[in-house]
């Protein structure tokens, strides 16, 4: 490659290359309108501050004499992708590291052109700080306000505005005023006062590292200034604990619950309660690898495991909190939002939402604001949101939901919408106008007690030998759930345990006989299921249940239901292999459109997504799949210390006499 | 030592322990390198010292000895499952792209018939934003198209950590832990944690020239050269990094051959 200097470079006085000074990073967004010098101003940033990699700029310089410029196109550094060479727009968002003296910075580099903004997003999300490019001759312009917005609805509070090109407008103080008062009185109007507002000239270099010696007038900070002027965000400590589970592993026998701190501090030792489902447990150990004994406490942002002095139902969703100041509980919130998807939003829609790692579907009630982000004003239309613009709606839950919203907790107080496979849009949560429901959550009849048994469920099993259980099979029509269920109940009556199968036939003609088939119907039949088992299971019995019961929140109550007692038993096998099998001739006739809401078919199978045990239909055979469930099942109702607690033993003596 | 990389290390166990709850089957790349090492490390704190899918080594039978001695070491040491899959030799590559890029097509081929071969639908990969300008454009869940290509004109919006993890029957995703990640924070990360790596990163004298030498990206021997420094232990590196401006791939000739041969890579399905 030429070294030649073929292009003419503005020179300035050059940093020294910094080091890297090892400390903790600050994330900075470079916003704006198309082409007012974004990524220009980052190859600036770089240049000056010799964080560009060697060979660069001569590699910069020789492209842009190819392609007949006469001045070094800086934006090159970044727009890395041949589409964006030749039409000279950011496309994706970017992001490029360098170091002052104070400390690392990551540039994130996003696309000001309309059709990009949810890349403009995906980069501004991340940021901790951001920077406001305007072009000083063209002034503000529609997606300097609509990023301005998005700052500010992403919750950015550190903004520093720079009026670049003041090359092309003669360096002139006025021209300066001008754009600056514009620029701050729309910001403004949506609550952020920009503490700098700093006239630049990307492609001369001055006032962002150096001070040049075009605008004397000017007697602010340069922008490398402002940028170390900028802190870190604080973790939020001192907030109340969240600890959204994430995962839970079973290794070696240990129940080991992981996830990411998002605030407050977990300690070892803590009384923790699990959100919605409000069981409590006190935490043994956190789990950290290598082994760290001495590991007692983890911080927010920390991803970390945990062990619990009982075995609760907790599983991927689940919001930890201290018993006191857990997060709300609500069916319904409202929610500031971008959309980004080509289909609207509409009233009625259902969309899934995530925050954390909580995953529920919510129905839109209500559109209550469609903003226009070029003056601010209520759109009269609210029948539906359209790609690209903000809005204000109310969503509303099948189920009640643990609820942050985002002035009480900034990273669980936000959401994300799926539409389909994709991410369609997110927004921040605001409970303004609704109530905690959590002091709600009780049985609906305030007349129900349960009564007092003098028997209990542990006194009953020493008696019967075996403790009861549900063993719970899900799985696709043809995965072998009553095959299975009826020989694994013969061998375990073989063996003397009492044991029952319940299934469709003996269900759905008496107890369940005035339900059909529709998804609601069909819900209605698991939780009567789900009940009637652990009542079984707690009169002692081996309760198997074998039922597709394809979608999780249903299994989820059945859970609920038997408490500790209920084992999932997941029977894998792929759809191909049971509609090959097709017992009873029921795939047949769904594909043949002669049954309707057939699972698998068209109506879908919510795989479990932790399951207490997995059995492997599809390449094993049946006597083999019976005896790891019979071994399984022994080993969840052995009375292991129930045994030989004698002391209980003389309390049943009493209770007889 | 180095506090803030606790947080860089938080954030690829997050990545990791959500791939693992979303993705299934999975697998991940392991090309003995320093990256996807430090990777392997993550993995094991986020699983507690365990490797819960396969690893995958594309071999084009022209690493260099020292990368398969070193992989057979550490598979021993940490009792690893790691899946040694054949990439298709280079005839069978397109005879338009300039020779380096054609051999590096090589590995391009080899993760598509292994995806067909395992049915793998999600690949963990160690790439970095900062080794590269496509790669810095890259999403932490990364779709592929069912002939595995990148659309990198329209990628999913990724915010607040949450990823797009369900995709068409066919399609598979790339997962990447260590986006976040610079050069020199795996080398201050893998001096800090103790993690083993391959002696070709030291320098050592040239026989021929007598400068000293080291590699500082190890990929194939045919298409990777060692660049000239006399940094013979982890800490020099450090220092080396800290203060050197050269390109991390400048020992990788498919990167330069032409202005867009790194993109027609990335786009057809390269790492």
């Amino acid at each position: 490659m030429s070294a030649e200097p073929a292009i003419k470079i503005v020179k300035q006085e050059k940093a020294k290359r910094k080091q890297s000074t090892g400390k903790q990073q600050l994330r900075v967004v470079i916003v704006g309108h198309v082409d007012h010098g974004k990524s220009t101003l980052i190859g600036r940033l770089l240049y000056d501050t010799d964080s560009l990699p060697e060979g660069k700029v001569e590699e910069i310089q020789a492209i842009c004499k190819r392609r007949g410029t006469d001045v070094v196109e800086w934006s090159f550094v970044l727009d890395a992708f041949q589409a964006e060479r030749d039409q000279a727009v950011t496309i994706d968002s970017t992001q490029i590291w360098f170091s002052t003296d104070n400390r690392d910075y990551v540039i994130i580099d996003a696309p000001g052109h309309r059709e990009f903004l949810k890349n403009m997003i995906s980069g501004a999300a991340a940021a901790d700080a951001a920077i406001l490019v305007v072009d000083g001759e063209e002034g503000v312009q529609e997606q300097t306000r609509r990023h301005a917005y998005l700052l500010h609805l992403l919750g950015l509070q550190q903004i520093a505005v720079v009026i670049n090109k003041m090359d092309l407008v003669k360096n002139d103080p006025e021209a300066y005023d001008k754009v600056a008062r514009d620029v701050k009185d729309y910001l403004a109007t949506i609550g952020i006062s920009p503490r700098f507002i700093i006239p630049i000239s990307a492609r001369n270099g001055d006032m962002i590292s150096a001070r040049g010696k075009n605008m004397g007038w000017y007697n602010g900070k340069t922008l490398i200034e402002v940028l170390d002027s900028f802190e870190n965000a604080a973790l939020p400590v001192s907030r109340p604990l969240r600890f959204p589970v994430q995962d839970v592993y079973r290794f070696q026998g240990k129940r080991i619950i992981v996830g990411r701190i998002e605030s407050g501090i977990l300690r070892k030792g803590d009384r923790l309660m699990f959100s919605p489902g409000n069981e409590e447990a006190t935490v043994t150990s956190i789990e950290v690898w290598p082994e760290d004994e001495d590991k007692v406490e983890a911080r927010p942002g920390e991803a970390i495991g945990i062990t619990l002095d009982q075995r609760l139902f907790v599983e991927r969703g689940h919001i930890g909190s201290h018993t006191k100041n857990p997060p709300m509980l609500s069916n319904v919130f409202r929610a500031s939002i971008f959309w980004l998807s080509q289909k609207p939003l509409k009233v009625g829609n259902s969309y899934k939402i995530r925050y954390g790692s909580h995953e529920a579907m919510v129905t839109v009630q209500s559109i209550d604001k469609v903003i226009d982000t070029q003056d601010l004003a209520d759109k009269p239309d609210r029948k539906e949101v359209k790609r690209n613009t903000v809005a204000e709606i109310t969503l509303r839950a099948r189920d009640l939901l643990p609820i942050d919203p985002y002035t009480d907790n900034e990273r669980l107080g936000r959401i994300v919408m799926y539409d389909g496979y994709d991410i369609s849009g997110g927004g921040v949560i605001s409970m303004e106008g609704y109530a905690d429901q959590r002091r709600r959550k009780q049985p609906k009849s305030e007349n129900i007690y349960k009564v007092e048994h003098l028997l209990n469920h542990d006194v009953r099993a020493r008696r019967a030998g075996h403790r009861g259980g549900v063993f719970w099979f899900t799985g696709l029509s043809g995965s072998g759930k009553s095959t299975l269920a009826m020989a694994v109940e013969k061998a375990l009556f073989e063996k003397g345990y009492a044991t029952y199968v319940l299934d469709g036939d003996n269900i759905r003609h008496g107890l369940n006989r005035d339900l059909g088939f529709s998804p609601k119907d069909r819900s209605e039949n698991i939780r009567r299921i789900g009940h009637v088992a652990a009542l079984m299971a707690d009169a002692g019995l081996i309760v198997l249940s074998a039922f597709i019961s394809p979608y999780r929140a249903d299994r989820r109550r059945a859970r609920r239901a038997a408490g500790e007692k209920y084992n999932e038993l997941y029977l894998a096998a792929e759809l191909e292999i049971c509609e090959k099998r097709d017992p009873k001739g029921l795939y047949k006739k769904a594909r043949a459109g002669e049954i309707k809401d057939f699972t698998g078919i068209d109506s879908p199978y919510e795989k479990p997504e932790n399951p207490e045990m997995i059995v492997d239909t599809a390449h094993q055979d049946v006597e083999t799949c019976v005896e790891q469930i019979v071994a399984y099942i022994e080993r969840q109702i052995a009375l292991g210390d129930l045994a030989d607690e004698e002391q209980d033993k003389d309390q049943v003596l009493d209770y007889v006499v | 030592m180095y506090k803030y990389l606790d947080e860089l290390e938080a954030k690829s166990v997050y990545i990791i322990r959500e791939a693992y709850n979303r993705v299934d089957p999975m697998c991940m790349l392991w090309s003995i390198g320093k990256d996807s090492t430090a990777l392997l490390w993550l993995v094991r704190k986020a699983f507690l010292g365990r490797v819960p899918f396969p690893l995958v080594l594309l071999d084009t039978g022209m690493e260099m000895q020292e990368v398969y001695d070193f992989r057979d070491n550490l598979i021993k040491e940490w009792d690893l499952n790691c899946i040694n899959h054949m990439c298709p030799p280079e005839e069978e590559m397109d005879q338009t792209l300039p020779p380096a890029t054609r051999s590096a097509m090589r590995k391009t081929e080899g993760l598509k018939s292994l995806l067909s071969e395992h049915n793998f639908k999600g690949v963990i990969a160690g790439i970095r934003r900062d080794e590269q300008g496509l790669r810095a454009k890259e999403r932490v869940f990364s779709p592929r198209t069912i002939d595995g290509a990148w659309d990198f004109k329209d990628q999913p919006p990724e915010f607040w950590d949450q990823y797009k993890t369900e995709f068409p029957e066919g399609a598979h995703l790339r997962i990447h832990p260590i986006l976040h990640w610079t050069e020199l924070d795996i080398w201050r990360y893998t001096k800090r944690e103790n993690i083993p790596c391959c002696d070709l990163y030291f320098a050592r004298e040239d026989k021929k020239s007598g400068k000293m030498m080291r590699y500082r990206s190890l990929g194939e021997k045919n298409i990777t050269f060692p660049v000239e420094s006399p940094a013979s232990n982890i800490e020099e590196i450090i220092h080396e990094l800290e203060t050197t401006n050269t390109s991390e791939r400048a020992g990788r000739s498919m990167d330069k051959e032409t202005e867009d041969s790194f993109e027609r890579l990335r786009a057809a399905g390269y790492m």
